[in-house]
């Protein structure tokens, strides 16, 4: 009867709360504490953390620097794209636009690499398959994570941020060789 | 001259303005279900890749405008409803201003039909969200803008009300719990659109050239404020129900107006933090930023919602106990009335909302795993879990008790109402478990083909992705079966449905007018007087039992659910 | 509300009684968190990235 009337008590603060509440709430209250802790721990013991590094940059600006990457390293080309071979440690670009990912990266297994991220154009959404990891691309900034592929194989880059008409069409590779 | 009536069902008070307010909000609400529920099947067979229904363009338009009539239009009219009843109703008070409630009704009206125009005419399939630099027609921004301030009207206008009342005298004591959770909801709003204010009109005035650039991360950060705090008024708004449905029903008490006050205080505090959620892996924002907002500031806003997971079932149970479903843990539950859509809605609402849409929102918010997560078909069904089976049913069956209370209408075709819970609940929740599967795997949202058709490049989902779209699919479409169901009895009762009470003519009450003036023969309503104080009871045990059981299943299921996530992210490419 | 005449206990309202029985101070609480920790800070966040060498 009282959700919806006023509290049996003018000064309903001072009510005694039952014990079965206070066992929960102290239980809850605990983990969310864990829950909590999870995140900074995993910066310090785990090996997935999104880096912060990033800079303002523009399309042509960041345009310019893959097209260097793909001067200096470029190995072969497939479906029209280039493949591009960098190396290990170095500062590797991808970039997304309506609608392809450029280029096409080979990598090394276990080595790391600093990749570039930006977009062109429209936001876009670079989602690493099968092994799925997944960022949001922005225009103007460029975003920098050090990735060490563990895995080798052939990966698949596609889009799973709404870019128009063609979003479906955007798949861009990963190959990571032994 | 008299302007109250009271309902001699539910023992409830309703002032005329008020009373009309309420029924054009709920009712337009509802229209916008109605084109949202329409367009999901639109969704759900093209994304079932073998039937694969609409053309890519077609599918972009229909998945916006189903975004914005569900998440915005259909849950933020109903929420107006809501906020007046818990205002006008619940404190026995006359509303204040009702000429302004009613600009900001029809500011709202313009808005949603501006907005549906501008999205069906082709040329604004920009998604809910609107992302810039893809732009869509000014229209869809001013849509958005208008419909944003007569919101933010009719909540003032509710303020308003809770100032009237306390001046008038119409209650005695606090305000009760019900209308405390709409005042939670109401505080959550007024942010939400100011954020959408702060970015939509400068977005707006881009649009038409005034402004040059808006920075697209800058976007993302405020609208969010709007994107997620607008479901967050939802959470609000149908725990308050349910915690409504529990005192009409069961004759519940909250078995502590301090916990569970507190609990809104905390959602009041932390919830709308959790905007960050969309941005955990967007260039450049601190890690500090990102683990404060995304946990509420330690999941504070958890512990609230872990909180109204106990006191809501837990004062069902000590309310049945009391009536003497005593037996083992769950008579008390078995003897709940399951026949009764209000009762079905509300408790599988709470298992869906609880179980599957809170667990997968925190692991979905956790600053590294939404690494796996992100822009994944997970997302959609995590919300669907939150604001389909969650809101959208607490909202389907507090409609089952307001049309008889509110309408004074008996209701159209009981036995499919009866039915009605369970088919839209079901249909929802095998969506969106299967969802949950899908994005697991990978597979995006917001796409229009699996295969990949055209791409210059081939990549290949795992078939068993398949099979989960297609049973999510259909799930799906007894969802909109269920949805049919709820409009069919719904707007069949306000047209067909047996008078209750003389009403002003059938057009008339379709668009908000009161029922016949000899039905308003109060004046003044009783001052709302303090529950009834109970006898001192000692309990040597826990009083609900059952419920705790199911608390800590609750929590068994979170915590292992959690720690499973932590193992797929570890399997995943390291990076830093 | 809390009148304090008719209050047969004779006790004092808790601050925290007197923080929930209060909607206007609530609003602005309620606004202000997250306009300063989410709003504010994240639109900090924004500005300071530096701009590409």
């Amino acid at each position: 009867m009282t959700s919806f009337m006023p509290p049996a008590d003018r000064n309903w603060w001072k009510v005694p709360v039952g014990r079965q509440e206070l066992i929960w709430i102290a239980i809850a209250l605990v983990w969310c504490i864990i829950m909590f802790l999870m995140m900074p721990l995993w910066h310090v013991y785990g090996k997935q953390n999104l880096s912060t590094e990033a800079y303002q940059t523009t399309p042509a600006k960041f345009g310019a620097k893959v097209e260097e990457m793909i001067g200096k390293y470029k190995v072969g080309e497939e479906a029209g794209l280039p493949i591009v071979a960098p190396p290990v440690g170095s500062d590797v670009y991808m970039l997304g636009r309506l609608w392809q990912w450029y280029p096409i990266l080979k990598l090394k297994k276990n080595k790391e690499y600093r990749l570039h991220l930006s977009s062109m154009d429209w936001q876009h959404g670079w989602s690493l398959q099968p092994d799925n990891i997944n960022l949001q691309i922005v225009p103007g900034y460029d975003m920098v994570l050090k990735i060490t592929p563990d895995k080798s194989g052939e990966y698949s880059v596609i889009c799973n941020e709404y870019c128009g008409i063609g979003h479906h069409t955007m798949v861009g590779k990963i190959y990571v060789e032994e | 001259m008299a302007e109250f009536r009271v309902c001699p069902d539910s023992g409830f008070y309703f002032h005329k303005s008020a009373e009309s307010l309420m029924k054009v909000n709920a009712v337009v609400g509802i229209v916008a279900l109605l084109v949202a529920g329409l367009l999901a099947l639109g969704v759900v067979l093209t994304r079932w890749q073998e039937v694969h229904w609409l053309p890519a363009d077609t599918f972009y338009m229909v998945l916006t405008a189903h975004g914005i009539n569900a998440l915005i239009f259909w849950i933020i009219f109903f929420e107006m409803a809501v906020l007046h009843f818990a205002s006008s109703t619940l404190l026995r008070c006359r509303i204040a201003t009702p000429k302004w409630a009613w600009a900001g009704f029809f500011l709202m009206l313009i808005g949603a039909v501006m907005n549906n125009v501008a999205v069906f005419s082709g040329a604004s399939s920009v998604m809910m969200t609107s992302y810039v630099p893809m732009q869509a027609e000014p229209h869809f921004y001013l849509g958005i803008i208008l419909f944003a301030v007569g919101a933010l009207i009719q909540v003032f206008v509710f303020f308003g009300t809770l100032v009237v009342a306390q001046q008038e005298k119409t209650y005695d004591g606090s305000v009760p719990l019900v209308t405390f959770g709409a005042i939670t909801a109401a505080i959550i709003a007024v942010f939400t659109i100011a954020s959408g204010a702060i970015i939509l009109i400068p977005t707006f005035l881009w649009s038409i050239g005034y402004v040059s650039h808006i920075d697209a991360e800058m976007y993302r950060v405020i609208w969010w404020g709007l994107g997620h705090s607008s479901q967050q008024i939802n959470v609000a708004a149908h725990i308050s129900i349910w915690y409504l449905v529990a005192g009409v029903l069961f004759g519940a008490r909250p078995m502590s107006e301090k916990v569970s006050r507190f609990a809104f205080l905390l959602y009041i505090f932390f919830l709308q933090l959790a905007s960050a959620h969309h941005i955990l892996v967007d260039p450049g924002i601190s890690t500090e930023w990102k683990i404060f907002n995304t946990s509420y500031a330690m999941y504070l806003a958890v512990l609230a919602s872990m909180i109204h997971g106990l006191t809501i079932p837990g004062a069902i149970e000590v309310a049945q106990r009391g009536k003497g479903y005593t037996k083992g843990l769950f008579e008390w539950l078995r003897k709940a009335p399951w026949g009764n859509p209000v009762w079905s809605g509300v408790a599988i609402s709470v298992v869906t909302f609880g179980f599957i849409g809170g667990i997968t929102g925190v692991v979905m918010g956790t600053e590294q795993i939404n690494l796996i997560i992100h822009n994944t078909i997970y997302v959609p069904a995590h919300f669907h879990a939150t604001v389909v089976t969650g809101t959208t049913l607490t909202f389907m069956a507090i409609t089952y008790l307001l049309i008889p209370v509110l309408f004074r209408r008996q209701l159209f075709l009981p036995w499919v109402a009866k039915m009605q819970p369970y088919v839209f609940g079901g249909g929802m929740t095998i969506l969106i478990l299967f969802m949950l599967g899908a994005g697991t795997m990978g597979v995006s949202r917001r796409h229009w083909d699996m295969d990949f058709a055209g791409a210059a490049m081939a990549f290949e989902y795992p078939a068993i992705a398949y099979t989960l779209m297609a049973v999510g699919a259909i799930g799906g479409v007894l969802g909109v079966v269920g949805g049919g169901m709820f409009l069919a009895v719904a707007v069949g009762s306000l047209l067909f449905g047996k008078k209750l009470e003389p009403s002003a003519g059938i057009l008339e009450s379709f668009a908000g007018k009161p029922l016949a003036a000899s039905v308003y023969n109060i004046d003044k309503p009783e001052v709302l007087a303090m529950a009834p104080k109970l006898k001192e009871e000692h309990h040597k045990g826990f009083e609900a039992p059952g419920t705790f059981i199911l608390a800590m299943l609750l929590l068994v299921t979170f915590v292992v659910y959690y720690f499973i996530n932590w193992k797929y992210l570890a399997s995943v490419w390291p990076l830093g | 509300m809390s009148d304090q005449k008719n209050n047969d206990e004779e006790e004092r309202i808790s601050g925290w009684q007197s923080l929930i029985d209060n909607p206007f101070l609530l609003l602005f609480i309620g606004v202000a968190m997250p306009t300063v920790f989410y709003i504010v800070w994240g639109i900090m966040e924004i500005v300071n990235v530096p701009v590409a060498p």
